[in-house]
């Protein structure tokens, strides 16, 4: 009979399957840790975007599914239909990404996105968004006001006009091999109206990173305006003494003006402007006065004739 | 090719129809199972309106291809195709007309004084309607031949309002419409051509001889070319 005997351990000395997974767990997070700070994290569609404030921008309307919100996609950068900018948008890279701000202003600055992600607290906004072509949808934006990044720049006496610019890169947005529209895409707002607390630089949609088909990694949200004023991956800023001329306006400058104001009282020269349909339902519903928006923005028109501004 | 039976027309026939019926269950099944996207409206609108034209266009297409490939026997699947495209029109007006406007007509009215493309697809509909009512073989034979034929040419009118109608209606991205315009173009041509080579007295010509064919297509098999 073998007397071999297994060494005797004791108790004592038995790590509790408690700690000994806490370590595991700690080890895998460490490494985890280490692989992020040197591979420098991007933020994906998808992911929650930390830090999100509510805010009184609410609104008593339903929001639009979110399936609805990120699949329903006017990007022309990415197709003219509806579909393909969910289709072809994962080509878009939003890292490394910067954000030049310029022209009419006492401290001309490059921004990294990371560093703009920082500039100010985020506040999720649940804003209207009507679209030119009559339907609309309700979507819970996380961002802050243009305003904010504005004040930094410090606008010199002679800043009027504010222009966005599209990113322009055939490669990554293969819309931009067609000539239909002229790229990049520029919009252009006033300068009073890029500074109203309602205009919203946008990082994400729905609590999470915005996602690529909607303008990510930052876009413009004027709720007032038709959607195509809202300018989609920015990457240039440029304050001026003279209105731009936007890409639609370019495009069709009796069917898009540079106000675009939602107006239901003036017509698109092909459609009516009365009634919008929200997506996913069936009937159109009345189109509101500046979006619904008129008690906060209607003050900035006064007296401007808004059927030959339109 | 052969000129197929009595019986594989028929056969063909019901194919035709079950086939053309296809995006029409597509919608209706994906209307009661929420799978019509964002914009179901819209998805309706774009859906009938196409089939509308396909098969319009197709319609346009069977005496060309008589004339040139010889397939007299195409005659009999006119009259199925160019009721389904007329069956989409109804559904693309019904859509307009309910989720549109909810039978609003003054709205309606105005929707067509107003906007050059509407008033274009309302052309394209009523031409399509007596074309439609007319279109069975005993109304055709108590119309007579010709007046049966000169009648059923607007068949082209319609295509072409259908074609403006769908030109003027996009927003910036011309490339569809322009693809059947170029269709209809070609088939207008085609058109042209076989009525100026068909002279009076001239007939031995093998092109297109309206008067020799019966209306809705049950034309005597010719040889093959
Ligand atoms: C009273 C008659 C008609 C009215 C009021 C009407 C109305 C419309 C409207 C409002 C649209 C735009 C849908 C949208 O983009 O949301 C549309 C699209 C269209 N319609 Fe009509 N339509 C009529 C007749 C026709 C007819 C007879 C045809 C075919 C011969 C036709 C073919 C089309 C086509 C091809 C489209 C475009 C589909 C797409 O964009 O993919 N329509 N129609």
């Amino acid at each position: 009979m073998s007397k071999m005997r297994s060494p005797k351990i004791d108790p004592s000395e038995i790590t509790p399957k408690e700690i000994y997974q806490a370590r595991r767990l700690f080890m895998r997070m460490a490494a985890g840790v280490t692989l992020a700070a040197l591979a420098p994290s991007v933020p994906r569609a998808g992911e929650a975007l930390p830090g999100v404030r509510k805010s009184r921008y609410v609104l008593p309307d339903a929001l639009t599914p979110y399936a609805d919100a990120t699949r329903y996609n006017n990007f022309y950068e990415f197709g003219t239909d509806k579909e393909s900018p969910a289709r072809l948008a994962g080509r878009l890279k939003t890292r490394p990404w910067t954000i030049a701000v310029e022209g009419e202003v006492h401290k001309p600055k490059v921004f990294d996105i990371d560093e703009l992600l920082k500039l100010a607290p985020l506040e999720e906004r649940i804003y209207r968004m009507r679209c030119v072509e009559a339907w609309s949808m309700v979507v819970p934006w996380a961002g802050f006001s243009l305003a904010e990044l504005l004040k930094r720049v410090e606008p010199t006496g002679n800043a009027k006009f504010v222009e966005f610019t599209t990113l322009h890169d055939p490669e990554q947005m293969p819309g931009q091999n067609s000539s239909l529209l002229e790229w990049p895409y520029r919009e252009g707002l006033r300068l009073d109206e890029a500074m109203h607390p309602l205009t919203l630089l946008a990082f994400g949609l729905y609590g999470e990173v915005l996602p690529n088909q909607n303008g990510a990694p930052l876009r413009l949200v004027v709720p007032w305006k038709y959607g195509f004023k809202s300018a989609k991956s920015i990457v240039r800023i440029r304050l001026l003494e003279h209105q731009p001329v936007s890409t639609w306006m370019r495009a069709g400058p009796n069917e898009y003006g540079f106000y675009a104001n939602v107006n239901p009282l003036v017509d698109h020269p092909r459609w009516s402007q009365a009634k919008e349909r929200r997506l996913g339902e069936f009937f159109k519903q009345p189109t509101l006065m500046f979006n619904g928006y008129a008690e906060d923005v209607a003050q900035l028109y006064a007296g401007m004739d808004l059927q030959k501004l339109f | 090719m052969q000129t197929p039976s009595e019986q594989t027309t028929r056969w063909l026939n019901y194919g035709i129809l079950l086939a053309g019926l296809m995006p029409f269950l597509q919608l209706a099944q994906g209307g009661f199972a929420h799978e019509l996207g964002a914009n179901p409206v819209e998805t309706i609108a774009h859906t009938t309106g196409l089939w509308a034209l396909r098969l319009l266009l197709a319609t346009l297409a069977i005496t060309p291809l008589r004339a040139i490939r010889g397939w007299h026997w195409l005659a009999r699947m006119r009259r199925g195709i160019a009721l389904l495209g007329f069956f989409y029109a109804t559904l693309h007006v019904l859509n307009y007309l309910v989720f549109d406007h909810f039978f609003d007509w003054r709205e309606i009215v105005q929707d067509v004084l107003r906007r050059p493309h509407i008033a274009a697809g309302l052309t394209s509909f009523l031409i399509m309607v007596p074309l439609a009512a007319t279109s069975s073989k005993s109304v055709a034979k108590r119309l007579g031949s010709r007046s049966w034929q000169r009648l059923h040419r607007g068949a082209y009118a319609a295509a072409i309002a259908g074609v403006f109608h769908y030109f003027w209606l996009v927003k910036q991205d011309t490339s569809s419409p322009a693809l059947y315009a170029a269709i209809l173009a070609l088939l207008l041509c085609l058109r042209l051509d076989a009525a100026s080579r068909t002279r009076p007295g001239d007939r031995n010509h093998s092109g297109h001889q309206p008067s020799s064919s019966h209306p809705s297509g049950i034309a005597k098999p010719r040889p093959t070319q």
